[in-house]
């Protein structure tokens, strides 16, 4: 996990005799530092730039200078709000669901003897796959015609369903994401359970802590941080989302009512060809993410006292 | 007391089995009912789903490799994502062993560009490196894919490699300093090989992430011809995706490959993920 790389600042003794010629770090270092600078800190500042100017055209250059026009503009226009609203399902489904399932699981399977293994190997093996196949698998259970769905349904007697009504369709985005990534929170938190020391769970068996006390005041409070990695890493992954919502939802379908922000900025940037517009999506997304993860943050350091 | 404080243990975690098993079943359940489907006929799949097929068919796939010519995305998508994955371990392993090597003057500043490269998501960066693909006519062309793939997947290869070749012993590297070698030397005789398993587990990564990434594929690549295995899949299904045999046989074969490698190489995989945490 994302611990803290101090260790990496100061090298001394052998190594600094070794790695004496600085000249070197030319070809070692420059490759990278080039292809980020290139192609993502000079495309994200110019992004932020390009949303203050009208741009005609997929690769246009700028042209008229229009301000924050474009940002006022992200008030006005309904779609925007709906897209923030999904996200935000997206995402509170998404923490619950993908974390709360993760956890379950990995309590589950930390308490079993044996399958230990296959249980990881069989949970993991969905975020492998890609979010283009897993949708349309989805797809295809979905189908109002003969799709597995409905062919339940109807085995048990029951008029098929569509499943992608207006009322249905978020939902019907937000099961597999839940159910793919599951997994990978379930393979962190059996990672962060194992971590936890042999004698403090000994200790608190003879204190009478098992079962449900055992998860309760043993094993969450001890994962607290692991929980909150996973808790922001669901909650910016979210407002990632794009490949599976779109292969399910192409253009937000059904009449825009299921776009998420990423899905949208898509649609105004390279299908309505609205660059600049797009540009400001784009950033208002990443200001998003950095605001609520500042804030998941914040919520979850107070719970500890 | 001792045995039927064990059989009540044991009968005790019946329902945990029984809980687990469920949540795997839904795993491995419908990736089995795909593969069952894809030998029948479309209407045999509209009607009769969960049956096992009344005769092995092979016509979608006889379908998927002829009309739809998934054999050129497969070539398509090995290009794009096995150079995507060359070109992020060479560049990611030099970056990593200067990192862990070298003490300098702005290395702090360098450290941070690294872990600030994970913060921006695809989107803030892709419309400005779209219009620098156009610029050098690398629309439909390869390049134009393994491009921004390699900048977004480099800041998590480093960082990996970065916590691995720390914990690599000096004494290789201080004998062939002492035997003459010069420092390009000791990274492709003494570092390369001895990274060998981190390299590995990013090396899935980054080939797993540019197989599977349907977004960059997209912006970038508009023709047919040039579409890589995700891509056409997304196709297949806008044009036929009332076509059940054909879907159902296009995504086992998207799939199949990378099942294939993730049960040979788990154990890099799960590794890989959860020391990557960081990218989500």
């Amino acid at each position: 996990m994302a611990t803290a790389p101090v260790y990496y600042m100061r090298i001394e003794g052998k190594r600094e005799m070794i790695y004496r010629k600085k000249i070197n770090l030319l070809w070692l270092l420059g490759p990278m530092v080039f292809i980020m600078i290139t192609f993502l800190y000079y495309p994200f500042v110019s992004n932020i730039w390009n949303s203050l100017y009208n741009i005609v055209g997929l690769g246009g250059n700028r042209g008229e200078f229009l301000g924050v026009r474009n940002y006022q503009k992200l008030f006005e226009d309904p779609n925007i709000l709906i897209a923030i609203k999904n996200s935000g399902i997206i995402m509170l489904l998404t923490v619950v669901f993908q974390v709360g399932i993760g956890l379950t699981l990995a309590i589950l399977v930390d308490s079993v003897k044996r399958f230990k293994k296959f249980f990881q190997t069989v949970y993991f093996f969905p975020i492998v796959i890609s979010a283009t196949a897993i949708g349309l698998m989805f797809n295809l259970f979905y189908s109002y015609y003969g799709g597995m769905l409905n062919q339940i349904l109807n085995a048990m007697g029951h008029n098929p369903v569509n499943w992608k009504s207006d009322s249905l369709a978020l939902i019907m985005i937000s099961v597999p994401i839940i159910w793919s990534y599951a997994g990978f929170y379930f393979v962190l938190l059996l990672t962060g359970i194992n971590g936890i020391s042999e004698d403090i769970f000994e200790s608190a068996m003879l204190d009478g802590a098992v079962g449900f006390k055992k998860v309760y005041y043993i094993t969450i409070p001890l994962l607290k941080n692991v929980i909150r990695t996973c808790i922001i890493l669901a909650v910016t992954g979210s407002l990632k989302a794009f490949d599976l919502p779109w292969v399910i939802a192409p253009k937000g379908a059904p009449k825009g009512l299921t776009h998420l922000l990423g899905t949208y900025m898509y649609q105004v940037t390279f299908i309505e060809e609205n660059v600049d517009y797009g540009s400001a999506i784009a950033f208002m997304i990443v200001v998003l993410g950095i605001i609520i993860s500042q804030i998941t943050n914040r919520l979850m350091k107070q719970e500890q006292y | 007391m001792r045995e039927e404080n064990r059989k009540k243990k044991i009968l005790g975690s019946v329902p945990i089995y029984i809980i687990l098993l469920l949540w795997a079943a839904t795993t491995i359940y419908p990736f089995i009912w795909l593969i069952l489907n894809s030998f029948k006929s479309s209407r045999e799949i509209l009607n009769s789903s969960f049956n096992l097929p009344q005769n092995f068919s092979w016509l979608n796939y006889i379908n998927a490799f002829g009309k739809q010519n998934i054999l050129r995305a497969y070539g398509n998508s090995l290009v794009i994502s096995g150079s995507t994955m060359l070109i992020v371990l060479l560049i990611g392993s030099l970056a990593a062993f200067a990192m862990t090597r070298y003490q300098f003057k702005f290395k702090k500043i360098i450290y941070f560009m690294i872990v600030g490269s994970l913060m921006f998501p695809v989107f803030a960066t892709i419309i400005p490196v779209f219009k620098m693909i156009v610029k050098w006519n690398l629309v439909n062309q390869s390049l134009g894919v393994i491009i921004p793939q390699t900048a977004t997947n480099l800041a998590f290869a480093v960082i990996v490699l970065m916590g691995f070749m720390d914990s690599l012993p000096y004494e290789l590297e201080e004998a062939s300093f002492l035997e003459g070698a010069s420092v390009s030397r000791i990274y492709t005789k003494v570092i390369v090989p001895l990274s060998k398993p981190a390299l590995a587990s990013v090396a899935i990564f980054v080939f797993l992430w540019s197989y599977n990434d349907l977004f960059t594929q997209m912006i970038v690549l508009r023709r047919r011809e040039t579409f890589p295995v995700c891509a056409l899949l997304n196709e297949i299904s806008s044009k036929y995706g009332t076509d059940f045999g054909l879907m159902t046989a296009s995504v086992v074969l998207v799939v199949v490959p990378v099942l294939v490698v993730y049960i040979l190489l788990q154990k890099n995989i799960v590794k890989g993920l959860t020391a990557g945490a960081v990218k989500g």
